[in-house]
Order: C-alpha cells, then sequence, then structure tokens
C-alpha cells in the first residue's frame, strides 16, 4: 500500500480537530464584535488594541517569568530524578517501580492537585501552623499562599514528570559503554556529567522544555487560582476576553501566543535535532 | 376552542382539576385563597403536550422549579443554568434557542435593542397588582428616593408591544417579568475583626491589608470600587453606575494604588472561591454573595452580612419571553410566569434569603417564624431550614440587615451597564493586572 494513504487517516483527524479550529481562530481575530454579537469583517483593531495596551506587555512579561524559573526548577530536579532513575537504580524492576511512584500525583486530576496547596500554604495552613507552634515565627507568612510563589510551587508541582519522563528516556538510551570509556580515559565522577550524560540527554531535555514551557504560557486555571487572581498571565488575559464575549479579541491573543510560542519552540529545535537523536 | 387566556377564575374546575391529580391540598389552599385568578382551566389538555425552554443565572433555575411546574400546570419546563454574560449572549444571537429567558436587569439595557424578547402584556399578569413598587416606579414606599445605576423600573417597560425603547414610566408592556432581587453589601469576620463595621471605607482600610478581597467581575466590581471611594470622599459620582471616564480612572487609581500596596488577598471570580477565602480566614472583609454568608455560616464559622451605612449594591432578576412563542405555546408561558408569581417560588426564594417580586404571595407558602425570619427580620423562634433541607440559623439569630423594608429601603445603588462600559473593562482589566 501507498505509505501515503496510511498516513490519510491521522492526517483527517488533526485536520479536522487541530489544523480547522486554528484557522477558524486566525479568522476570527479579524472580525469586530460589539457586546453581544460577533461581526464578521476584517479589521485590525484586535491587534491594534492588544499592541497598544501596556498590560499585554507586562502580561507577557509576568508569563515568560513564570515559564523561565518553573522551566530551571522543573529542569534541575527533572534531571536529578532521571538521572538517579536511570544509573543509580540498578535493577529494571525497581526502575519502573519508582518511575511509577513518581507519576502518583497524576492519579488525580490537575485542578485537585493544585486546590490541594490552599490548605498547606494559606494563613491557617500546615506550615504556618507548625511554623507558628515550633514558635519559629511570631507572625503567619503571608506569601506562601496567593503569590508568585504559590504559582510556581504549583507550576513546578504539576509539570515536573513532563521532564522526568523524556530525560529519563534519553539517559536509558546511553551506551554504558560510552561512560566506561569516559572513565577509562581519566574523567571523574562530575566531568562524565557535564561533558558525556548532559549533552547526550539533550533530546531529552529539549522535548521537556517543550511540554514545561508551552503547557505555562497557555496556562490560565493555576495562576488564577494560586494567586488569588492578583497575577495575571497571557492565558488568564484570554479567558477574561472570552469570558466577556469578546471573542474576536480573544481570537487575536490566541493566535500572537501561538506565534511567539511557536518561535520559541522553532528556536530550541535549532540547538538539538530532536528527530535525528531520537 | 378558543385562543384567549381564561381569566374568570373558576373554582370549581380548578379544584376538580387539582383534585384528580391528587394535590387536594394545595389546590384547596390555592382555590380559598384567591390563587386561582392566574389558572386557566380550558388549556388543561393541549397544554401537557407544551414544552418551554428556560435557560438563565443560577439562581433562581433550580430543578424543584421544573418538577413542580410538571405537577401544577401539566407541561414541561426545561430548565438550562448559564453564567450572566451568556445568557445574554445567547438572547442576543440565538432568539431560536429559548421561549423563556431569565435574566438580570441590567443586561436587559443591552439585549433589549435586539428585538429578541417581546414585552408582557401586563393586563394578562394575575398577580400584577402584587408586584413590589421597585418593579414600576422605582418606589419601595411612596417616599422611597430612587436608587442610582440601572433600576429595574428605568427598563421595566415599553412603549407598544414592538418597541425596541424603554419607557419613561409605567405602560402596559412589561420588558420583563421581575422574580428575584437583592441588596449586597460587605461580608466580613466579625471573630477576626473584634469590632464593629459600618462603613464601605473598611475594605481599604489599612488594618485589613492583605485580608480584604474584591470580587473580579468587572461590572459588579467597579460598583463595589465606587461605593468604597464615595464613602471614603475621595470622589463624588454623578451616578455610580453611569460613570464618566475620569471618574472610572479614579475609581480605579485608588484601587490600583491600594492592590500595590497589597491591601487585598485575592480577587475572586466564583461563588466557591468567596467561601473558601472567608471560610479560611483568609480573608476577613470582602465583597459577597448572600447565599455565599450562608454558605460559610453553615460550616459554623462567624460571618456577617454587614449592612453599611452609605446603603446596599442591589440587583434583580426577571423572565423574559422570545418574540418567537405565539399560540399556546404562548399562554402556556403566561400561565407559567403567574404560577412563577403566585407564591410557591417566591416561598423557595425568599427562604433562601432571595426577596420574591410579589412578597405577599409567598407569605402562604412559608411558615410565619420563616416569614417573620426572611422578610420581617424578627428573631427565629425555631432553627431556620433552607428548602433543600440544610440548617441555615439557629433559634433566635435575626437576619443580618433586618426586615425587607429596612433592607430594600436603604439600596444605593443598582447593578448596571455603563456607557463607558467598554472603556470601564479595559481599565478594570489593567487594575487587575497592575
Amino acid at each position: 500500500m501507498n505509505p501515503k494513504l496510511q498516513v490519510l487517516p491521522l492526517l483527517a483527524i488533526l485536520s479536522l480537530f487541530f489544523i480547522g479550529p486554528i484557522i477558524i481562530i486566525f479568522i476570527v481575530s479579524f472580525w469586530d464584535y460589539t457586546e453581544f454579537s460577533l461581526v464578521p469583517d476584517f479589521v485590525f483593531t484586535n491587534y491594534v488594541e492588544l499592541f497598544g495596551s501596556k498590560v499585554t506587555y507586562s502580561v507577557y512579561i509576568n508569563t515568560l517569568k513564570f515559564a523561565g524559573i518553573s522551566w530551571a526548577i522543573t529542569l534541575l530536579i527533572g534531571f536529578t530524578v532521571a538521572y538517579f532513575l536511570a544509573f543509580h537504580v540498578r535493577s529494571l524492576r525497581w526502575q519502573i517501580v519508582l518511575f511509577l511512584v513518581c507519576t502518583i500525583p497524576f492519579w488525580t486530576s490537575n485542578i485537585i492537585r493544585m486546590i490541594a496547596w490552599i490548605p498547606v500554604l494559606g494563613r491557617n495552613g500546615l506550615i504556618n501552623k507548625t511554623l507558628l507552634s515550633l514558635g519559629l515565627i511570631e507572625n503567619p507568612i503571608d506569601w506562601l499562599l496567593y503569590s508568585d510563589f504559590a504559582v510556581i510551587l504549583a507550576f513546578v508541582h504539576l509539570y515536573t514528570l513532563f521532564m522526568v519522563v523524556p530525560i529519563f528516556n534519553s539517559m536509558m538510551r546511553i551506551d554504558r559503554s560510552v561512560l566506561e570509556a569516559a572513565r577509562d580515559a581519566g574523567a571523574n565522577g562530575f566531568q562524565i556529567l557535564f561533558h558525556v550524560i548532559g549533552p547526550l540527554s539533550r533530546p531529552g531535555i529539549a522535548i521537556g522544555t517543550i511540554f514545561v514551557v508551552s503547557l505555562i504560557m497557555g496556562d490560565f486555571v493555576t495562576v488564577q487560582a494560586m494567586s488569588g487572581g492578583q497575577s495575571a498571565s497571557v492565558g488568564v488575559a484570554m479567558n477574561h476576553k472570552r469570558a466577556l464575549l469578546q471573542y474576536p479579541a480573544a481570537a487575536a491573543d490566541a493566535v500572537i501566543l501561538l506565534i511567539v510560542v511557536l518561535t520559541m519552540v522553532a528556536i530550541l529545535m535549532r540547538t538539538v535535532n530532536i528527530r535525528k537523536e531520537l | 376552542m378558543t385562543k384567549k387566556l381564561h381569566h374568570s377564575g373558576d373554582k370549581n374546575s380548578l379544584t376538580r382539576r387539582s383534585v384528580l391529580r391528587g394535590v387536594g391540598a394545595i389546590g384547596g389552599l390555592a382555590a380559598g385563597s384567591g390563587l386561582i385568578t392566574g389558572f386557566p382551566t380550558i388549556w388543561a389538555q393541549n397544554i401537557k403536550n407544551v414544552t418551554l425552554r428556560q435557560f438563565g443565572t443560577g439562581v433562581s433555575n433550580i430543578n424543584e422549579i421544573a418538577k413542580k411546574v410538571k405537577s401544577d400546570l401539566g407541561f414541561t419546563l426545561q430548565m438550562t443554568a448559564l453564567d450572566t454574560d451568556t445568557t445574554a449572549q445567547r438572547v442576543v444571537t440565538q432568539p431560536k434557542s429559548f421561549d423563556i429567558a431569565d435574566i438580570e436587569y441590567f443586561t436587559v439595557k443591552k439585549i433589549w435593542g435586539a428585538g429578541n424578547l417581546q414585552p408582557f402584556d401586563v393586563r394578562k399578569l394575575s398577580n400584577y397588582d402584587k408586584i413590589v413598587g421597585i418593579f414600576k416606579n422605582g418606589k419601595l414606599t411612596p417616599t422611597s428616593k430612587i436608587a442610582q445605576g440601572t433600576a429595574p423600573h428605568t427598563v421595566g417597560f415599553t412603549e407598544s408591544q414592538t418597541s425596541r425603547d424603554f419607557a419613561a414610566s409605567e405602560t402596559n408592556w412589561y420588558t420583563l417579568v421581575p422574580t428575584i432581587y437583592n441588596a449586597d453589601t460587605l461580608g466580613i469576620r466579625p471573630d477576626l475583626i473584634g469590632r464593629p463595621i459600618s462603613s464601605w471605607t473598611e475594605l481599604l482600610n489599612p488594618e485589613f491589608k492583605g485580608k480584604a478581597s474584591i470580587l473580579n467581575i468587572a461590572s459588579i466590581g467597579i460598583m463595589d470600587a465606587a461605593m468604597v471611594c464615595e464613602a471614603m470622599g475621595e470622589i463624588k459620582y454623578g451616578d455610580k453606575g453611569n460613570m464618566t471616564k475620569t471618574e472610572i480612572d479614579k475609581t480605579m487609581e485608588i484601587f490600583t494604588e491600594a492592590k500595590k500596596a497589597g491591601q487585598f488577598r485575592a480577587f475572586w471570580k466564583t461563588f466557591d472561591e468567596s467561601v473558601n477565602l472567608m471560610a479560611s480566614g483568609e480573608v476577613v472583609i470582602q465583597s459577597m454573595w448572600s447565599p455565599a454568608i450562608t454558605k460559610v455560616r453553615s460550616m459554623n464559622i462567624p460571618c456577617v452580612y454587614q449592612p453599611l451605612k452609605e446603603g446596599y449594591r442591589s440587583w434583580g432578576g426577571g423572565l423574559g419571553i422570545s418574540r418567537n412563542l405565539s399560540g399556546i405555546s404562548l399562554e402556556a408561558a403566561y400561565e407559567y410566569i403567574n404560577w412563577y408569581l403566585s407564591g410557591w417560588v417566591g416561598g423557595l426564594l425568599m427562604r433562601q434569603g432571595y426577596y420574591s417580586a410579589a412578597p405577599e404571595t409567598s407569605k402562604k407558602f412559608m411558615s410565619g417564624d420563616e416569614w417573620g425570619f426572611w422578610f420581617e427580620g424578627k428573631a427565629a423562634k425555631d432553627d431556620i431550614i433552607d428548602p433543600f433541607g440544610n440548617k441555615l440559623e439557629k433559634a433566635g439569630s435575626t437576619r443580618d440587615g433586618g426586615s425587607f423594608y429596612d433592607r430594600m429601603g436603604k439600596v444605593e445603588c443598582w447593578n448596571s451597564v455603563m456607557k463607558e462600559n467598554r472603556y470601564m473593562v479595559k481599565k478594570w482589566n489593567e487594575f487587575i493586572a497592575a
């Protein structure tokens, strides 16, 4: 059978449910709107208003800040966990068991995992109560909840696994004889880590980065809940416009966000050829 | 068969119908109390095949109402609960998707012009004379002053069956039949504040730094903000419900400054968020809705819907009918709406803390103690239980703010849509992102 035909079912599904909606969003972003209706048109007002508002820039800076910090932390934790699983745990059985342990938090929904932090971090929450009763603090620490700290904590908690899995996958593919060769050539542990394992894990890191960054760039639920509605992200702003029935404005937001995220992914792809290294 | 609605109040046939359905007790009560004027009889058979599709905000789209309609009136009512904005949008953009829309008065101002709703003929509303003055001339009592904002009576009437404008005073054509309304104020945690609170200014009092919250729904949040700014003496508004750009700028400036100084713990968007903030003690003073207060109190956490000297911010909703309704469906809609105001639904709503547009008809569907507590502001003799069986208040407690006339008589401003709405929303978003 012609291999091109075999691609057809997937292509059909993707066109219908993925490419189609994106094209519609793109078209709608040029429409006009009144308070209660969409007006098919070809205007640039949505984009002009978007780029003309200083809120847009502060919101993007804020979102990039969340993405950047969360990425660095998830990478550090993800790499460490994957390294431990791949190189310190010797038996395959224990690797699988421990890997499954990592996925336990994913047995509940995103929202539950996020909201579960509230009784822990709150003013009368677990941490503050413990610190108060130990006499370590006199007044509850306010910045634990409804703050940027809380948002980043939730992101790290939610998305670290997305970093662990691909990095672990890359590390498992590293030929153990390469490590032995490095050792024989006189490299110490750190040199092996930075000059051998690190570079060879790059595809995993790149894939994990794509997951984490794109998830965070588009998030609105976590930011809304964990910042107590006090912080804005691109997703929050977009969702707000959607709720106010300003669909064309929200669509313009979505188009710009898509371009920004695709650009980030494209830059990433330049540094790592994922397809070649998989 | 005539297509005219039967109004004569044929007691015999009503009682017979009711007995046949085995609801003799209620039917007898209704007949005995003169409620029957709204119940036509001619349609009894055909009307059972009618299905009315209603959508609207969650507060009054309760399934119990649909069940009761089936047993009392015989026809089917399908209910869909939506949020305020979606309801309004569907009325405008999908006029064929509904028969009855449950909408808030302030959105009527925006949607009436689309022409997808038809006005009610007041002569066919059997309980029209029992509807309170707020929904007729804007005055609760003859001496009341009319509040600012989109007061329901200003968008309540239209000149003719086809008019897309509002009439200046009472006419024969009613845009919506009012059903539910209430007076909103700030909710507080008296145990964590420990002193009396009497003014809207307290929301921005530095004493509550990091412990205050305001709701993040622009059209309502801006009103609460305006109540605060005016109480502080910072801004004197021409009409808080219709601010000028300068007034919007100044209001948002004061609130942005407070936000940057760390006054707010959070901004809430949903009912549950407001309950959690208050119940956990994260917030001690905030914008709140009445059932949220009840919810916090039912967890045995002290929470007061604090009456404030500057007055309340109020809201109201009503039922509108689609322009597409005619014939037997239209008659069924009138029958439904007359039934709605005849007391049973009113009782259901009032026992949750809302008010009915025709409160006196609800009295028969509430115990003397319930009526005394919810409407007259008297101390409860017994525990107060809501229609769903939850205990809301202990014996001996009184309603915050007192009686109906104490609360609705002190309305300073109604929820509204401003001329500068788009500008306001933009400024509000800047405040949230600041």
